[in-house]
């Protein structure tokens, strides 16, 4: 394997050693191993991720993730697109979680023209952006149980997540890519009777995560598949640029809603950041809930304390942003979403870096799947919840 | 379980005191291996370091500063685009500028942006330290003849991908990164795309209408305003 | 369907035209009624959608447009598979429906063969379908289909332990291997004296009821314990490369197999054929007894069901531990207090 660092190498061996032991019992006889090729169609890469897995029977011995299969070149085509026209690309990395995405971009792009966008915006930015988590992690979270054979689960997750998608849509006229986000502020404000409807979509989702909790989290078979599977120490997650849910499950206190709010409104509501101790698939799945629910509740408050005002501060028709650098970064569903622009004074960025989450997320695929085995591939890659349009920009 | 919540007071922007201090600690750290830095009050810091010194940075956030998140690296090519700033004008140069080849690229000088820096290619990286809740963003020269640097992957091993992104992207190579196969990119792909003198063949093919295409919204009343602000933005 | 049936004697090749298609309605009818009932309706309205809803009345022509659809489909031989065991295989795994049919009684005297080792020779018949998912897994020449039909292979073997031990249990209280004849002795039994209902195994062999149904649902390779076929993990397992025809065999093998097994679960813990209040020897059950089982096999095929859209999947290795640590024990406990228990009453 070429991912060799010293000390997870060496947590990697013991571990593997400590799995070999008492599962098993042929290790006396050499035995050539088996490739297989998990993807780039196969039903649980939802996308096109290559797994090439080496296998001992049913173990993985090595495990190498093959990807651009979907590459847009989205940091060559932002180089000839003015800053307005960015936000249409980037709403299609994560396309679950679109609206989140334009947020970082936006927002690293305000900062280098020093404008703020007035506080209704902000509202209501953070309240579209909590409703993509809502929708992505509903879908997640429904995934995972399909992956690990539980067929039902995630059509409820299809059914419940409309009700998100369709106060997305009233607001910005596109269910997946709404293109809202603009420099200074939002291009519209909301829909007459917007607010009552969305409070209650959040009754429905509050339902949802009720109901998800007792269909699948509950089950016995479901802790047996998840619980201490795919273990990922909080310094081997770190150390791989784990983010999001997937490093908070890991024990690692850090959510860039709490800890970095600028341009946000979360820091005017009452939330709590949830983390789990395990670092294994069921933590994943459990705070991917939990932060469900919590997304819930942001957006309840937001919508009752909503002020009222423009939603769109002054800004010149023709946006030149002035010459200089800004990393934004969010805490978007799948993990932590950043763009470093480098402006050089024109309409065009002159470079823009996308630290997307599941690239990073999925980095660490390797170091997590030696060892496991076949099924819990897949477990594992459902846990850590990834999309492919995340991963190859 | 975290119990930390949230509600924080209208968070004051962070002070400059933390990032000077994190700026003479790291020089404290590094010494020699800094060449510059820049310190945007509240927002950020960057380093620009000796390329040499690039893999000592790294262990110095990780080890020293508690810098444990990785975030990511990346490379930028200063050299402005020989095909024109394609969004600057309103016919797209290269209308105009069809049958010129890269010399026309000689003319602009390469301007780099924050820390400063001598070369074409830069690298710059981030780390995050999770549980102060800062980040620094190192930048280092990439030399002309070798197009090489340390690699990361040592003391973050997250690093490799994206190193083999930017090599794919950029032709920078990684000294102990011996995995450098294309990451998203056809096996038998030439080039390397995100340099500024690769063209994207799409806009060659067909320029982009760009700013032609801006018009009044309706009932839009600041019109006037807009197209001030826009002839003083051109002329800047 | 049987020769006492008509009270007339039948040529040779007729009585054989007429248990052939007789073995036929048997295997298709449930099967049929399985795929509609439970795959297409029960699991669209736990799935909240409707199901097919356009051909037919309710949707209840799908099956023969889906059978329609796939007699059409090209037959697909991988390049590299091993021919003959490829195209082999379906058949082998159907035919040991076909032979788990033969014994099962419809009725006093409705039966294909009335054998004296009849439960003995359906667990017997039933393990040859692993012979064929083997050959299907094998003779594809796809990784995934080898995984899938050695995961089968590992399983089906282990499940026919605890399934023959929860068998036993039934035996010794019924004293007899006949299938009918544990009908009878059901029909024939009694609670503490009081026969209202007659004495169906459910009541008194309610652990080997239990261990039958996890054993089945496994042999069945149903979730929880579909790992041979996992779709999120090895596409189809063995079902990988089939097409057209002979995956749709393999398919009708699935349901058929699960509406046999269930109706041997029904003989050997429902009393079959027998409703209490009609006494077991009346002709009448040559007629009403193929309904009545027909009813008790849907009823123990919807738990079946049931559980399979309901539950996520097992791991390979889980799967054994729980075959060989916890059901076979089980499974000899009970035998060793039923034969107490016959004992002492």
């Amino acid at each position: 394997m070429s991912l060799t660092s010293n000390t997870g190498e060496r947590e990697q061996l013991a571990y593997i050693a400590a799995k070999a032991a008492d599962s098993r019992v042929n290790v006396e006889i050499e035995t050539e191993g088996m490739t297989l090729n998990i993807g780039p169609q196969h039903p649980a890469t939802h996308g096109t991720l290559r797994i090439i897995a080496k296998l001992d029977g049913e173990q993985v011995i090595s495990a190498d993730p093959v990807m651009g299969y979907m590459h847009r070149g989205y940091e060559k085509l932002t180089e000839v697109r003015t800053y307005p026209q960015v936000t249409t690309l980037v709403n299609r990395i994560d396309w679950l979680g679109s609206f989140a995405n334009e947020v970082p971009f936006i927002l690293a792009a305000e900062k280098l023209m020093e404008v703020e966008a007035p506080p209704r915006a902000k509202w209501i930015r953070t309240i579209l952006f909590e409703m993509s988590r809502i929708s992505n992690n509903l879908l997640g979270l429904g995934d995972m149980a399909a992956q690990l054979g539980a067929v039902t689960p995630v059509f409820y997750a299809f059914r419940d997540r409309e009700y998100v998608l369709n106060q997305v849509e009233a607001v910005t006229g596109g269910r997946f890519h709404p293109n809202f986000d603009r420099i200074g502020g939002l291009k519209d404000d909301l829909p007459a009777g917007w607010i009552e409807s969305s409070k209650d979509a959040m009754v429905k989702m509050a339902a949802a995560c009720d109901e998800l909790e007792t269909l699948v989290m509950g089950n016995e078979i479901f802790m047996a598949r998840t619980r201490g599977i795919g273990i990922i120490p909080a310094e081997v997650g770190l150390e791989y640029g784990l983010s999001g849910a997937n490093i908070r499950a890991s024990g690692v206190d850090w959510d860039l809603r709490r800890d970095a709010p600028d341009g946000m409104a979360y820091d005017e509501v009452d939330w709590k950041v949830w983390t789990h101790p395990d670092g294994d698939s069921f933590a994943r799945f459990w705070v991917r809930l939990q932060e469900m629910r919590e997304g819930v509740k942001i957006v309840n408050q937001l919508l009752d304390s909503i002020p009222s005002g423009p939603v769109m501060a002054k800004v010149p028709r023709i946006i030149k942003v002035p010459e200089g650098e800004a990393y934004v970064e969010t805490e978007n569903p799948l993990g932590v979403m950043g763009y470093y622009v480098v402006s050089q004074g024109d309409l065009v960025p002159f470079r823009v870096k996308i630290r997307s989450a599941s690239f990073n997320n999925v980095a660490v695929v390797p170091w997590v799947l030696k060892g496991v085995y076949v099924p819990d591939i897949i477990s594992i890659l459902a846990s850590l919840y990834f999309i492919l349009g995340d991963i190859d920009r | 379980m975290a119990d930390t919540a949230t509600e924080e007071p209208d968070a004051p922007p962070p002070s400059d005191d933390l990032r000077e201090a994190l700026l003479a600690d790291f020089v404290g750290h590094l010494g020699d291996g800094i060449a510059d830095s820049h310190l945007k009050p509240g927002d950020d810091l960057w380093i620009r370091v000796n390329p040499d010194a690039w893999g000592a940075a790294a262990e110095t956030l990780r080890h020293k500063m508690g810098c444990q998140f990785f975030d990511f690296v990346s490379a930028i090519d200063w050299m402005p685009s020989p095909y024109g700033r394609e969004m600057d004008a309103e016919v797209d140069t290269i209308l105009a500028a069809a049958n010129v080849e890269v010399e026309a690229a000689e003319a602009a000088p390469i301007v780099q942006g924050y820390a400063g820096g001598e070369t074409r290619f830069q690298v710059f990286g981030r780390a995050i330290n999770v549980v102060d809740k800062w980040g620094i963003t190192i930048k280092a020269d990439v030399p002309e003849d070798t197009l090489s640097v340390p690699t990361w992957i040592n003391t973050y091993p997250g690093a490799a991908w994206h190193e083999r992104e930017v090599h794919e992207m950029f032709g920078v190579s990684f000294d102990g990164n011996v995995d450098m196969r294309k990451l998203y990119l056809p096996t038998d792909f030439e080039g390397y795309p995100m340099r500024k003198d690769f063209p994207l063949l799409a806009r060659r093919v067909k320029p982009w209408p760009g700013i032609v295409d801006v018009e009044g919204m309706p009932g839009d009343d600041d019109e006037e305003e807009a197209a001030e602000s826009a002839t003083e933005g051109a002329s800047e | 369907m049987s020769t006492s049936l008509l009270a007339v004697e039948l040529a040779y090749w007729s009585e054989t035209t007429l248990r052939v298609i007789g073995g036929l309605v048997a295997i298709l009818l449930p099967a049929g009624g399985l795929v509609y009932v439970y795959l297409f309706k029960m699991m669209s309205f736990m799935q909240s959608r409707l199901g097919p809803m356009e051909a037919g009345p309710y949707g209840s022509m799908q099956l023969l447009a889906e059978v329609g659809k796939w007699l059409q489909k090209e037959d697909i031989v991988p390049a590299k598979a091993d021919r003959q065991v490829f195209m082999l295989a379906p058949f082998v795994v159907l035919i040991s429906t076909f032979l788990l049919i033969l014994v099962l009684p419809f009725g006093p005297d409705a039966w294909f063969v009335d054998l004296d080792t009849g439960i003995y020779f359906a667990m017997a018949v039933s393990s040859v379908s692993v012979i064929g998912i083997l050959m299907a897994g094998w003779g594809s020449s796809s990784k995934y289909s080898l995984l899938g039909g050695i995961r089968a292979a590992g399983q089906l073997i282990a499940y026919e332990l605890p399934m023959v031990l929860a068998v036993l249990g039934v035996v010794i209280q019924a004293g007899t291997l006949n299938m009918n004849e544990i009908v009878f002795a059901q029909a024939n039994g009694e609670i503490f004296g009081i026969d209202l209902i007659g004495n169906p195994y459910i009541l008194t062999q309610f652990v080997g009821f239990a261990l039958f149904m996890v054993a089945i649902q496994a042999e069945l390779t149903q979730p929880p314990f579909d790992m041979p076929v996992a779709e999120s993990e090895l596409v189809a397992g063995y079902l990988t490369e089939y097409s057209g025809l002979r995956f749709l065999l393999f398919f009708i093998g699935e349901f058929a197999t699960a509406g046999v097994f269930s109706g041997i679960a029904a003989v050997l813990f429902l009393g079959g054929w027998y409703v209490p209040g009609l006494a077991p020897e009346h002709d009448l059950y040559n007629v009403l007894g193929p309904l009545v089982l027909m009813g008790k096999i849907f009823l123990i095929s919807g738990l079946i069901f049931w559980f399979r859209f309901t539950y996520p999947r097992f791991r390979e290795d889980q799967l054994q531990r729980l075959a060989w640590k916890y059901l076979i024990p089980i499974a000899l406990l009970n035998i060793v207090a039923t034969g107490v228990l016959k004992v002492v009453f």
